[in-house]
């Protein structure tokens, strides 16, 4: 249960910009790199309806990125709009949690990536509703209810898949396997998202980690499928600490706008 | 056209009706007035508030430059095309005579109940895929006369 926030009206606090440009970055990167990563499936997935679906998903993801990151720039307020911050910055300077830019592996590994990713963006999201910043509450009043969608979708495939075949169910169990080790770092807490929990902007992420469990626990078990094992957790995104793989994605997402600066549609 | 501080009811009721001219780019069948998508003429400052569907619809784009054309085609060049996130919008802001007209161009509208077969009106339907052509479509198929057909999700 998340208590309510504090009502501090606070975005005008010049000071607190730095902190809140931060944050909208790690909102609006998590989204676009997964947007991103699930567009790898685009044409190629398992059947049409799943093509469909994971495409849809990406656009979602996309659609709230560019509201996240336009805002961030305007919080800025050096010129840079949402298409530049997505297309014009470096590996360092993004602020996505690890989970998101990994590469999709197979069908049940992207369905793992989707389904720990939309839980957690859902608890998170209807949490930042009440947000004292009224630009963040009002872009997920919007994207909540298709992140609804995404937890529910990816929770199906999970229990299609872990209680379907032998090897499906092998799959599905590595999946998960892997991409355990990144679900702390969506939960982590630093200076920066405590100074906006005390205006009522953020939320205390470590709040929703108990509803996160018993959805999962609660998935799994209609899966038959064992909670992973807990491997060492792996952190650093939020401070630009990436994996190598998100170079490589970002060479391919921003190699057309860098390589022709100011090209128009 | 000089830039005019404000427009009287009559213009706003002209601008309405441009609008209900414009076509979705996706579904040509009705109109951005059909689907709830124009949220309202202001008048002072002129603009036509526009609301999104979802959140990454490309033709969210489309829309804004297709309503930005009727407008300056019509002589209203002082009327900003604004959009507004909040309230989000729900396809309950889908008219009548919209549902009506996505009924007759064989998508079945939002409702809540059962889902009615666009073509035969059977009601022994089931869902395909939860994601469609569209964002804001699903995929059905009529079990009774076998043809797959869109459904537009509530929202």
């Amino acid at each position: 249960m998340v208590s309510p926030l504090p009502t501090v009206p606070a975005s005008e606090d010049a000071e607190l910009h730095p902190s809140l440009f931060d944050y909208l970055l790690r909102l609006g990167d998590d989204s676009l790199i997964l947007g991103q990563r699930l567009t790898e499936w685009c044409g190629i997935a398992p059947a049409l309806e799943t093509d469909l679906g994971i495409a849809n998903i990406g656009l979602d993801l996309i659609g709230q990125a560019d509201l996240f990151l336009n805002l961030a720039g305007r919080i800025e307020d050096e010129g840079r709009d949402g298409d530049r911050l997505a297309f014009h910055r470096d590996v360092l300077a993004f602020r996505n949690c690890l989970l998101v830019e990994q590469p999709n592996g197979d069908f049940a590994q992207t369905i793992a990536r989707q389904f720990l990713f939309s839980t957690a963006q859902l608890g998170l999201f209807e949490a930042l509703e009440h947000s004292a910043e009224p630009r963040i509450a009002e872009i997920v009043a919007k994207a909540v209810k298709e992140v609804r969608y995404h937890a529910e979708i990816s929770a199906d495939w999970v229990i299609r898949l872990g209680d379907g075949t032998e090897e499906s169910h092998r799959r599905m169990v590595d999946g998960l396997d892997w991409f355990w080790r990144f679900v702390d770092e969506m939960f982590e807490m630093d200076h920066i998202e405590r100074s906006l929990v005390e205006r009522g902007i953020a939320v205390d992420r470590t709040r929703l980690r108990g509803r996160f469990d018993a959805r999962v626990a609660e998935v799994l078990g209609e899966a038959r499928i064992a909670l992973p094992e807990y491997p060492r957790a792996v952190q650093g995104g939020r401070r630009g600490h990436h994996t190598e793989h998100l170079g490589h994605l970002l060479a391919v997402m921003q190699y057309v706008p860098r390589t022709y600066p100011d090209t128009k549609w | 056209m000089m830039a005019a501080a404000t427009i009287d009811d009559a213009a706003t009721d002209r601008i309405m009706a441009i609008l209900s001219n414009v076509p979705d780019p996706e579904i040509p069948a009705v109109s951005i007035t059909d689907l709830g998508i124009v949220r309202a003429v202001r008048q002072n400052p002129p603009a036509v508030l526009i609301t999104p569907t979802y959140t990454g619809c490309p033709a969210t784009i489309a829309i804004s430059s297709s309503i930005r054309i009727a407008l300056d085609e019509a002589g209203f060049e002082n009327v900003a095309v604004e959009t507004v996130l909040s309230p989000p919008w729900t396809t309950d802001w889908i008219t009548d005579g919209g549902r009506e007209r996505l009924q007759a161009y064989g998508i079945a509208p939002p409702a809540t109940g059962p889902v009615e077969c666009p073509r035969c009106a059977s009601h022994h339907t089931q869902e395909v895929s939860r994601f469609g052509s569209t964002p804001c479509k699903a995929l059905w198929r009529c079990l009774d006369c076998h043809e797959p057909f869109d459904r537009f999700k509530c929202h």
